[in-house]
């Protein structure tokens, strides 16, 4: 993954000259307000950089709510088994987003303290036993698969858009499995994710 | 033969073109009513990801948001972009932003966009009413 994402910013940059030709050719035919607008979120790879590292700070939230769950002693063994699986998968995330970020010239956001996370995601008050844990995993879990859903237009680099697929692909089987953890229903209409 | 269905194709574009820029124009210019209890669902599905209503997460909270000025919650971290704006958040600012924040406020780093204007509607609404004093 971490190569894939580099490979994907080299791609970018490779691209990067044929876009601000596509920009200048508008800009002769007239076209000034497009022109505009395509060099300000279509030609700035800074902006790439920013949802890369937006997506980073979903990560190490995950992670350290799953942390904070398999440190509880609310979980049962298999499911702390699959808690660490899944913590695993956002590990794996990060160090992509973290190599990607810093192959662009951008620096990564870090990790904020464990009691800022059980502050922010209010887990004092919400969070009394496993199927909270759960319920909490579940929705960081759907937000997280909508997150990198919702900007996958926004992203410059085709490359990087079809990673945020594959993100949220990791996400949403996450969501899926969680649920049928809880033992709730699954949507009945099409398209769960998105919108 | 090849005439005429080159001609056919001409049409078939104009049309879709005609249909599309027309779906656009309606976008911009009728935003659908918003429904807030609708609009919660969607939060939940859509926002929560990396906001609340109360905490600043990986975005700002959002009580309140309706009313104040860009770029204001207290204690987070903006961008320089949205840190500088001078707008306050309303009805239309709103959904523009939630329709392409990296246009609306170029240098915002939000990237998220939901492309459905009801979906806009709604959550706008949802915020409008979380964002009013509570009743006495």
């Amino acid at each position: 993954m971490k190569n894939e994402l580099i490979h994907s910013r080299r791609s970018m940059l490779g691209t990067m000259g044929g876009s601000m030709l596509s920009v200048a050719a508008i800009g002769v035919l007239g076209n000034t307000s497009v022109a505009h607008a395509m060099n300000h979120h279509e030609g700035d790879a800074s902006g790439d950089v920013a949802i890369l590292n937006v997506a980073l700070g979903l990560e190490h939230e995950a992670i350290a709510a799953y942390q904070i769950g398999a440190e509880s002693g609310l979980l049962e063994k298999g499911v702390l088994d699959v808690a660490v699986l899944f913590q695993g998968h956002h590990k794996g995330h990060r160090d992509a987003l973290i190599g990607a970020i810093e192959s662009m010239g951008g620096s990564p956001v870090e990790s904020k303290s464990t009691e800022t996370y059980v502050a922010e995601l209010d887990i004092a008050n919400t969070v009394k036993g496993q199927a909270d844990v759960l319920k909490l995993a579940r929705k960081l879990e759907r937000g997280a698969a909508n997150a990198y859903l919702g900007v996958i237009p926004s992203f410059m680099d085709s490359g990087l858009k079809q990673i945020s697929g594959r993100l949220a692909a990791d996400e949403a089987t996450h969501w899926a499995l969680l649920n049928n953890a809880l033992g709730d229903a699954y949507p009945s209409d099409p398209l769960i994710f998105g919108g | 033969m090849a005439v005429l269905f080159r001609s056919t194709l001409t049409v078939a574009a104009m049309v879709l073109a005609i249909s599309v820029a027309h779906a656009g124009s309606d976008d911009e210019a009728v935003m659908p009513e918003g429904d807030a209890d609708r609009g919660a669902e969607t939060y939940e599905n859509s926002c929560s990801g990396c906001h609340s209503l109360d905490r600043n997460r990986i975005g700002p909270a959002h009580r309140g948001v309706y009313g104040r000025k860009a770029g204001s919650a207290p204690e987070y971290a903006y961008s320089a972009a949205l840190a500088a704006a001078d707008f306050e958040w309303d009805a239309e600012s709103l959904d523009g932003w939630l329709a392409n924040p990296m246009a609306y406020v170029p240098g915002a780093k939000m990237g998220f966009r939901l492309g459905d204007p009801q979906k806009r509607a709604d959550i706008i609404a949802f915020l409008k009413r979380e964002s009013e004093p509570p009743a006495e």
